[in-house]
C-alpha cells in the first residue's frame, strides 16, 4: 500500500510500521501466511493487518475460528511443513490457551528432534496496559516466555525498530515472540525507511548515553524513563537501555554501560517477584559486581493481578516512580 | 407449524474379515490380494515381536517406560498401507508404531526414544512423519496444520493423524477437527479406540454411544470399523486417503480395536481392569485371524509359522543390537539444537558443563575478577 501523505510528512505509527513489515515481507516470501481472530477483513482489533487480506487474499491472510490453541497448534503444523506463519494471537492474555502449543511443541520441536524438524514461527502480540482495556487485555507476560527454552522474545518500542525486528523475526529460523506494546501504538510517528532493513534479534539500543546511573527497560516503559530523565536535574547524565529483544538477552550492552556507571535501575511492567528484572539484576551482580556503588533497583508493576483500569496508572511504572528510584539510588 | 428435522445422521460400521477369519466377499472384493495380506501379516508378526522384545528390555532394565502396542497392529498398519509412502505424512501419538515402520522410520529408532535418546525422534530426511507424541491429543492440530500447507501448495499429499479414544476428551482434539473441516485440509483422523486410557474406560471418558459421532459436529465424514480388522481398517483409509487427496476434505475413523497390555510398563491393568474382558478380546486379537485367514486359503502352515517367528527373532534381535549399540550422546547435543545458531549464553554454559565442577563458569560469576582485585 503506498504510504499517505500523513505518514509522508510527519512518519509512521506503530501499526503503520509492523503493517508495512508484514505487507513487504509478503510480497517477497510466498510462504508466509497470517492467520487469527479477526486478521482478516476486519484487519485486526488493532488493525495492524488492515488492508493486507485485500492485497494477498483470503488465502494467506486468514480469519481463524475462535481458538489460541487451534491457531498456534495449526500454525506449528503449517511452519513444520515448509510454510512461514505468522498467527496473531488477539491479546496477551489470550496466550494462556495457547500456551502448551507454543511452549511443549513450538519450543522444543527443534530440540527433541535434534534438528529434524525445525518451527520457523513469528507469534504476534499486544502487550502491555495504559491503555484502558478490559480484563486480561493488560498484562506483561514476557518473562515466562523468556523462560521457556527454545523461544526467542522481543518486543519493540518505536515504529522503526517494530519494522526492523519484525523482519528479523520472519526470517528467523526458530519461534520468535513479537510482542507489540499497544500503548506506543498510535502514541507516536517517527521516520521509518520504506525499504527493506533488519534489527538484529538479541541487539538492545542505548538511547541516551550517560555517566552516573543506567536505566534498563523495554516495551512502552521506555517513554515513561524517558520523562522521568527529563525530570533530572540538568548535572545528572543517565544512560538509558531499551532492551528491544527480552531473549536472548544482550548482556554486553548491559555490562559495558553498568561496569561504566555503576548504578543501575531496572523497570518493567511485568509484576517485580520473577520479573525479567530478576534475571538482569543477578546478571548485572555477576558480572559488574565491584563496579557497583549501589544495589540495583527495580521499579516494576506489583506482585499482584493487574487491576482493571481505574487503577492501572497506580500499578504501572511511572515517571514519578522511577525518578524517585534514581534519585535514590544516585544518593545511596 | 409441523416441526421438523433440522439434521440427523447415520454412521456406518463394517468389518470385513470376522475373528475366525471369515471374510465378507462383497465387502473385500478389489480391496487386497492375497500376497498383500501374506506380506502384511509378516510384518504384523514382526513388530509384535518387536514389541514383546520391548517390554522384556524395560523389564530387565535396559530400556525405560515403554507403552506396548500389542492388539492394535491392524489399526496401524491397515491405516499406513492405505496411504504412499514417502508423500503422505503420519502424525503419531505413540501407539502406532507399525504404522511408522511402514513408511520408512528404522525400527531401532523407537527403541532409541524410550532409552531416553533424542535422537530416536531425529526422523531421517524423505521419513515424512513427525516423531512420537508424548502429551494427549496436542498432535492432531501439527497434522492439521501440515495438510493445511500441502492444500496451500496444491500438493497431492494428505497427513493422517492417529491419536486414543480418552484424546478426543482434550480441546486440542476439537479445535484440530473444526480447523480441519472449515478450513477442508487433507487430513485422516484415525482414533484407535482401545477402549481403556490409562485406568479409565471409554464409558466414563465419554457419554457419547461412539467416538465417530463427535465427527458429525463438524460435518466430517466418519465411519466406524473393526480395528483389528485389517481389511476393514484398509477399506475406510482407502476411501477417507482418497478424498483428502481430491479435495474432499478430512475424514473421521473409529477404529474400534483394544490395548492388550498395559497402558505402560508402568502401569498394572489387573488393577482396574476385568481378566474376563482381556481374554475376550485376546481372542479377536488381529494377527490371530489374518492367520487363520490365510491357512485357509492354503497360504500359510505351522512350518511357514515357525519361520517367520525364527527370522522375526533374528530381526529383532538385530534391531535391539543397533539400537543399544548407539553410544551415549555428548552432552554438547542438549545445547546444540535449542536454536539454530546458539547465543552466548548457551554457548558459555555448554562450555561450562564440559570444563566446570561448579557448574558455572568461573568467569561468569566474577571469581577471576576477585582473584585479580585480592
Amino acid at each position: 500500500m503506498p504510504r499517505t501523505d500523513v505518514m509522508k510528512q510527519k512518519g509512521l505509527t506503530l501499526v503503520d510500521a509492523i503493517n508495512e513489515g508484514l505487507e513487504q515481507e509478503m510480497s517477497r516470501d510466498s510462504r508466509i501466511v497470517i492467520l487469527g481472530e479477526d486478521v482478516g477483513h476486519n484487519g485486526g482489533v488493532f488493525r495492524v493487518t488492515e488492508g493486507l487480506q485485500k492485497i494477498f487474499g483470503k488465502d494467506r491472510v486468514i480469519d481463524t475460528p475462535l481458538a489460541e490453541s487451534g491457531i498456534m497448534g495449526t500454525a506449528i503444523g503449517l511452519a513444520m511443513a515448509g510454510m512461514r506463519p505468522i498467527p496473531e494471537i488477539q491479546f496477551e492474555g489470550f496466550l494462556g490457551p495457547a500456551f502448551d502449543q507454543l511452549t511443549n511443541h513450538a519450543a522444543r520441536y527443534r530440540s527433541r528432534t535434534r534438528g529434524a524438524v525445525t518451527v520457523p514461527l513469528t507469534v504476534r502480540v499486544p502487550v502491555g496496559g495504559g491503555i484502558h482495556a478490559p480484563e486480561l487485555h493488560s498484562d506483561s507476560p514476557e518473562a515466562i516466555y523468556a523462560h521457556t527454552p527454545g523461544l526467542k522474545v522481543v518486543m519493540p518500542s518505536t515504529p522503526y525498530d517494530a519494522k526492523g525486528l519484525l523482519l528479523s523475526a520472519i526470517r528467523d529460523p526458530d519461534p520468535v515472540v513479537f510482542f507489540e506494546p499497544k500503548r506506543v501504538y498510535r502514541s507516536f510517528r517517527e521516520e521509518v525507511p520504506e525499504g527493506d532493513y533488519t534489527i538484529p534479534i538479541g541487539q538492545a539500543k542505548v538511547v541516551s548515553e550517560g555517566t552516573d546511573l543506567t536505566i534498563v527497560t523495554w516495551g512502552a516503559s521506555v517513554f515513561e524513563c524517558l520523562a522521568a530523565i527529563d525530570k533530572m536535574p540538568e548535572d545528572v547524565s543517565i544512560e538509558l537501555i531499551d532492551l528491544r529483544t527480552i531473549y536472548p538477552i544482550d548482556t554486553d550492552t548491559i555490562i559495558q554501560s553498568v561496569q561504566k556507571t555503576g548504578r543501575c535501575v531496572i523497570v518493567h511492567e511485568a509484576p517485580k517477584t520473577c520479573g525479567f528484572g530478576a534475571e538482569l539484576s543477578a546478571i548485572i551482580q555477576e558480572h559488574c559486581f565491584l563496579h557497583l556503588k549501589a544495589p540495583v533497583q527495580r521499579v516494576a508493576g506489583f506482585d499482584t493481578v493487574m487491576p482493571y483500569y481505574k487503577l492501572e496508572l497506580e500499578y504501572l511504572p511511572d515517571s514519578k516512580r522511577i525518578s524517585e528510584s534514581v534519585t535514590q539510588t544516585l544518593a545511596y | 407449524m409441523p416441526k421438523k428435522t433440522a439434521y440427523s445422521a447415520q454412521i456406518e460400521y463394517i468389518q470385513v474379515m470376522d475373528e475366525h477369519g471369515e471374510v465378507d466377499p462383497a465387502l473385500a472384493r478389489g480391496l487386497l490380494e492375497d500376497q498383500e495380506i501374506l506380506a502384511l501379516y509378516q510384518f504384523m508378526v514382526e513388530c509384535r515381536q518387536l514389541d514383546e522384545i520391548a517390554f522384556k528390555l524395560q523389564r530387565s532394565g535396559r530400556m525405560g517406560t515403554y507403552p506396548q502396542n500389542k492388539g492394535q497392529e491392524a489399526a496401524a498398519i491397515g491405516t499406513a498401507y492405505a496411504a504412499k509412502k514417502g508423500q503422505d505424512f503420519l502424525v503419531p501419538c505413540y501407539r502406532e508404531n507399525a504404522a511408522l515402520f511402514m513408511h520408512g522410520l528404522p525400527m531401532h529408532y523407537v527403541l532409541l526414544h524410550w532409552m531416553g535418546d533424542e535422537r530416536g525422534n531425529q526422523i531421517p530426511p524423505g521419513v515424512c512423519q513427525l516423531p512420537l507424541c508424548i502429551p494427549i491429543g496436542t498432535q492432531m492440530l501439527h497434522a492439521t496444520g501440515i495438510a493445511w500447507a500441502f492444500k496451500m501448495r496444491k500438493e497431492p499429499r494428505v497427513a493422517l493423524t492417529y491419536f486414543g479414544d480418552g484424546a478426543t476428551s482434550e480441546g486440542d482434539f476439537h479445535e484440530a477437527m473444526n480447523f480441519a473441516s472449515v478450513f477442508q485440509v487433507p487430513c485422516v483422523f484415525i482414533c484407535q479406540n482401545n477402549q481403556w486410557a490409562i485406568s479409565v474406560p471409554r464409558e466414563t471418558q465419554m457419554n457419547s454411544e461412539t467416538v465417530a459421532q463427535k465427527a458429525l459436529a463438524y460435518d466430517m465424514p466418519c465411519v466406524l470399523v473393526d480395528g483389528n480388522d485389517l481389511l476393514a481398517v484398509y477399506k475406510a483409509s482407502k476411501e477417507a486417503i482418497e478424498r483428502a487427496r481430491t479435495g474432499g476434505g478430512p475424514s473421521f475413523i473409529e477404529a474400534v480395536t483394544y490395548r492388550l497390555a498395559d497402558h505402560t510398563t508402568a502401569d498394572d491393568a489387573r488393577r482396574y481392569r476385568d481378566p474376563k474382558e482381556v481374554e475376550a478380546w485376546i481372542a479377536k486379537d488381529p494377527i490371530i485371524r489374518l492367520r487363520k485367514y490365510l491357512e485357509k486359503k492354503n497360504l500359510w502352515d505351522e512350518s511357514k509359522e515357525q519361520a517367520l517367528q525364527e527370522r522375526s527373532k533374528v530381526k529383532v534381535a538385530d534391531v535391539v543390537k543397533t539400537a543399544e549399540g548407539i553410544a551415549k550422546p555428548s552432552t554438547d547435543d542438549i545445547f546444540d539444537y535449542t536454536f539454530e545458531t546458539l547465543n552466548a549464553e548457551l554457548e558459555k554454559q555448554k562450555r561450562t558443563m564440559r570444563t566446570s565442577s561448579l557448574g558455572q563458569d568461573p568467569n561468569q560469576i566474577g571469581l577471576s575478577a576477585t582473584e585479580q582485585t585480592v
